[in-house]
């Protein structure tokens, strides 16, 4: 198919096309549904979208699905791999299955929603996405955190957030160990209002009540005004 | 990059189709290894050692070569040739064998030797190695391969994963060791035989070392987290057992699914995904520098 003809609805089977006029397609269209069929696996699908578009994935993504994402939706009806949404602007990308690691790494905003688990460094350098996981994530997940907001409803891995700046992290079961100059923090009505909006963007049923809230306690070498520039 | 990825099987039942299966695996990674490939695979204990080698020009004469080993060994030798392959079935002692064969037919590499384990090895498209081989025909009790994507060493068939130094273990790697040159010395004053010159060998000698000094494969496990320095996920595999250990950085990718049935480990999903019963698998990814371990013996 053409992006001439890349109308609502659309079905891109990647049996039959190469991946790259299947992202050619995609980044061409200003709008529209589209369904990815047979995508095996492949890297990069979904890549660098930046209009309104729909696009569903009926399988399992390989690295980088939706990487650069603007203004799109994307749904993966299976698992992802490596670097799902990294370095997303907007828009909102979901996952119905299990992620790899780096999951929204360096995303700058818009939504990623996990349903299974996410495996480590979940949301590395965080800079100000969202990130809603309905299971756990793996260690070093949110390490180097500078904005945004990183739910998980299971558990959370070894070293936390470890050198987090401003980012804000709701954990709903345990942690396995906080990273340096990560710290449980007070839950204030504006972090249940956030955490509650997040909750219901994601479709996630949680209750705000269980969450405990982790941050930066502020003591690195880059809080400390006498080393500023 | 490289892709690996292991099978080992729970059921019975299962095991006719082992090959296939592992060749599904084996197939979903090629793009992470396209310079070489190769596979191990454990079926059937044997009464007499089992060697597999490699003629390392593809011109070696392996029935006069059994027939020197048979003479200088005092013991029966059987040959079956396989392309560039042959396995060599003999009653005399297999490390004796293997350490002969080191010495006196340079142009032969050992790939490996046991009771049960058969490796098989080639440059180019793994999907054709496994073909050449007949991976999908073979049944067996486990599996592991690996998909090579060079960094460290040559692309030679002899410097294909998987590695095997001791009876019935082997290891595939993706990664790349530091310290290796260093452990190849200490290895081999402690008396084991090196074949090549890659990073890889070397930790496939280290586990084989440890068992043979009386370690379990897991003890063998947690040395190598100590002892090992550099990045790596591994596959490993015994007469009876499976294991998978990432360093404690875990930046190579890894995950693993387990059935009733099976437990698989592979690169990237899409080579667990062609299995049966996977939508009710539990999958997950393994934690920095964590053994885990299957056994048929248990």
């Amino acid at each position: 198919m053409t992006t001439d003809n890349a109308t609502r609805n659309s079905n891109l089977d990647l049996d039959n096309l190469p991946l790259r006029d299947l992202n050619a397609a995609l980044q061409g269209a200003e709008e529209g549904g589209f369904t990815v069929l047979n995508p095996g696996g492949a890297h990069a699908l979904a890549c660098g979208l930046d209009a309104p578009v729909e696009v569903t994935i009926k399988g399992h993504a390989g690295y980088y699905c939706a990487g650069m994402n603007k203004h799109a939706t994307v749904t993966i009806e299976g698992n992802a791999s490596t670097g799902l949404a990294e370095n997303m602007m907007s828009g909102t990308v979901r996952v119905k299955g299990n992620v790899s690691q780096s999951a929204g790494a360096t995303a700058h905003g818009g939504l990623l929603i996990i349903e299974g688990d996410a495996s480590a460094r979940c949301g590395i350098s965080l800079k100000g996405a969202e990130i809603v996981v309905g299971g756990s994530v793996g260690h070093m997940s949110a390490f180097m955190a500078q904005a945004g907001a990183l739910v998980v409803c299971g558990d959370a891995g070894e070293a936390l957030g470890d050198s987090i700046y401003e980012a804000r992290l709701y954990v709903r079961g345990t942690v396995a160990s906080l990273g340096a100059d990560c710290i449980e923090k007070e839950m204030r009505d504006e972090h249940r209002t956030q955490l509650a909006d997040l909750l219901a963007r994601a479709g996630m049923d949680a209750d705000v009540a269980d969450f405990r809230r982790y941050g930066s306690a502020r003591q690195l070498y880059n809080f400390k005004i006498d080393n500023a520039y | 990059m490289c892709g690996i990825v292991g099978l080992f099987l729970k059921n019975e039942a299962l095991q006719p189709e082992l090959g296939r299966l592992t060749a599904l695996m084996l197939h979903e990674m090629c793009e992470r290894g396209p310079d070489s490939a190769g596979f191990a695979i454990y079926g059937g204990g044997d009464e007499r050692a089992k060697l597999v080698l490699l003629s390392k020009t593809g011109e070696a004469d392996f029935p006069a070569l059994g027939k020197r080993l048979g003479e200088a060994l005092g013991a029966d030798v059987d040959i079956e040739t396989l392309h560039d392959h042959a396995i060599l079935r003999t009653n005399a002692e297999g490390r004796a064998a293997r350490g002969w064969i080191i010495e006196n037919a340079p142009d032969v590499t050992v790939l490996s030797l046991g009771k049960s384990i058969e490796v098989f090895k080639g440059v180019g498209d793994p999907d054709r190695v496994a073909k050449d081989f007949g991976l999908a025909k073979r049944s067996g009790t486990h599996a592991i391969a690996h998909t090579r994507m060079a960094t460290e060493s040559a692309i030679t068939t002899q410097g294909s994963h998987p590695f095997s130094t001791g009876a019935d273990t082997c290891l595939v790697h993706n990664g790349s060791l530091s310290n290796h040159n260093n452990l190849r010395e200490i290895l081999a004053a402690g008396g084991e035989r090196f074949q090549t010159e890659n990073d890889s060998e070397v930790a496939a000698a280290y586990l084989a070392h440890r068992m043979a000094e009386g370690d379990t494969l897991n003890e063998a496990l947690e040395g190598a987290i100590r002892d090992l320095d550099g990045f790596y996920t591994f596959a490993i595999g015994t007469a009876d057992g499976f294991a998978v250990l990432r360093d404690p950085i875990a930046c190579k990718p890894a995950v693993i699914a387990e059935t009733d049935d099976w437990v698989a480990m592979a690169s990237e999903f899409r080579a667990i995904a062609p299995l049966p019963g996977v939508e009710n698998a539990k999958i997950w990814e393994p934690e920095p520098a964590r053994i885990y371990s299957w056994s048929h013996a248990a």
